[in-house]
């Protein structure tokens, strides 16, 4: 898409120009990437509330995105329910002493809603189905099918990218409320079941020190990830160039970019999250 | 009509178009011959507003299409049909909604009508009954059809045809041509067909141009370019390794 400079006209002295020749080239690739996503998002948002509305491909990407996220999630988020729950349990039991343990649930509970979830479901929904965006768009690029979505009266980006960002955006959402109460199980279970820990005690603590801003400060989170996995999945697949090697660069591409987005986001939304409402 | 003016497009160091002027009149059928790699493609491309030149102007019924947005571009496209070399067909479609894809769009048929259409569409390219079957079902000739039938379904005035005849056998290649001819004799369509092979411009050219380092070096009727002087041409026509194209 952008054509990479050409430096056969810098004289190579010695490698301390040619490491800061390199280290601008991936500056300034750095900045041209950048401007093409915010390029993109520009003509998403443009595109968003225009007629047609692709209502197929937003339901197809419904069941996608979220149906057939399901086992993933449902897998991810009982495991790691169990695992913080085991944890927790050690902690207690170690540090604050036998019987504290029925504490744990607010905080399994708090750091499952606000932190660890959102992460996994972000992160197994990149590989799951930001990389599929970027495979298929990527695909359709390269054998000519967006160039004939054009011709034949369809906006790619209102075909394509719209109906996959916001089915993206209201599904993350979604599994991560169904992956917070897996996961939440999955810690009581452990707790309660298999470490023997007060049942009653453990459910009214959880209850009495847990707030609904917790569970909704995630879902901001998914939402935002949600954004991030279709836009770089859409954006990679548009720019997929040179044949089945391009998609599968793209498909690569797209969970590199968009699991290390999501956690640099995760860092910067928890910080500008407050952490509660203090009502 | 369409109208290109000195046309210019390079990617990156390599120059693919560099000065191309052409016209096309209404109603007729010109087909651009070239090497492969010679910017046929991303010509046809230019005038689908898929691609944007570098410098020049081209005109559709003298609209410059070169300088309008994406979505006022959109309907300049409802005139075009266009046949893509690799079919481009939408694999996760069915042939039925691949053809009924531009209808649906271009027109305000109700859903009865555009069935009735896509069969009577994949029945002017020899095909029948195979509407519920998927692209990847088909042999490569059957795409090649199944594509042209979306490209006709809503009654473009201007078809491109990017290697009709490519990847399919001399006898369907045939039916292609006469297809195209007789869009042109029933419906006054205008043709611009991209082509290697020869027989089939000799046989639906009303007028051929040949595409050269970038520019159009000689434009005339079949017959013309089958008698030309030009080496250049001579040696793409007649098919020789020897002669003065080199970079093959």
């Amino acid at each position: 898409m952008l054509d990479s400079p050409t430096w056969s006209f810098i004289p190579l002295k010695n490698k301390k120009m040619f490491q800061r020749v390199k280290l601008y080239h991936f500056f300034s690739s750095f900045i041209l990437q950048l401007g093409e996503v915010g390029l993109l998002l520009v003509k998403i948002l443009k595109n968003l509330f225009r007629r047609p509305w692709e209502k197929k491909i937003f339901i197809q990407q419904l069941e996608e995105i979220g149906v057939r996220s399901l086992a993933v999630v449902s897998l991810t988020a009982a495991f790691g329910g169990l695992v913080f729950g085991l944890q927790t349990y050690v902690g207690f039991h170690r540090y604050i002493g036998p019987g504290s343990e029925t504490y744990g649930g607010p905080i399994i509970s708090l750091g499952l809603c606000k932190e660890l979830i959102p992460i996994l479901v972000g992160l197994m929904v990149a590989g799951r189905v930001g990389s599929a965006m970027a495979a298929e768009i990527g695909t359709m690029k390269i054998t000519e099918q967006i160039d004939a979505l054009f011709t034949l009266g369809a906006d790619p980006t209102r075909y394509l990218v719209v109906p996959r960002i916001l089915a993206s955006l209201i599904m993350l959402p979604f599994l991560t409320v169904y992956g917070d109460l897996i996961g939440i199980a999955g810690g009581f279970f452990y707790n309660v079941y298999l470490m023997g820990v007060n049942r009653v005690l453990y459910i009214r603590n959880t209850l009495l020190y847990i707030e609904i801003w917790d569970v909704i400060s995630g879902l901001i989170k998914a939402a935002a990830f949600g954004l991030i996995i279709a836009l770089i999945g859409c954006w990679q697949g548009l720019r997929a160039e040179g044949g089945a090697e391009g998609v599968g660069r793209a498909t690569t591409q797209t969970v590199v970019i968009a699991s290390i987005s999501i956690v640099i986001a995760n860092f910067f939304l928890s910080k500008a999250l407050p952490a509660d409402l203090g009502i | 009509m369409i109208r290109i003016i000195d046309l210019y497009k390079s990617f990156g160091q390599k120059k693919v178009l560099q000065g191309v002027n052409l016209q096309v009149n209404q109603g007729e059928t010109l087909v651009v011959i070239g090497q492969s790699g010679s910017g046929k493609s991303v010509l046809i491309k230019h005038i689908l507003g898929l691609l944007r030149p570098d410098k020049g102007k081209i005109f559709i019924d003298g609209v410059e299409v070169t300088r309008l947005r994406d979505d006022e571009l959109r309907k300049i496209t409802r005139r075009f049909g266009m046949l893509f070399q690799g079919t481009a067909l939408f694999d996760s479609m069915t042939v039925g909604q691949n053809v009924s894809f531009g209808l649906e769009r271009y027109s305000n048929f109700s859903l009865e009508k555009i069935q009735e259409l896509v069969k009577e569409n994949l029945a002017k390219v020899g095909l029948q009954g195979i509407e519920n079957l998927m692209p990847y079902q088909l042999s490569g000739g059957m795409r090649k059809r199944v594509a042209l039938a979306r490209a006709i379904a809503y009654s473009p005035d201007i078809i491109l045809y990017d290697e009709p005849s490519t990847g399919i056998d001399p006898i369907r290649a045939d039916a292609i041509n006469d297809l195209i001819i007789r869009m042109k004799q029933e419906l006054n369509v205008t043709n611009l067909v991209i082509t290697h092979d020869m027989v089939s411009a000799y046989k639906v050219a009303d007028k051929i141009a040949m595409l050269y380092d970038g520019r159009i070096i000689e434009v005339g009727t079949p017959e013309e370019i089958r008698n030309t002087e030009n080496p250049v041409v001579q040696q793409f026509t007649h098919g020789r390794a020897k002669g003065p194209i080199k970079n093959w």
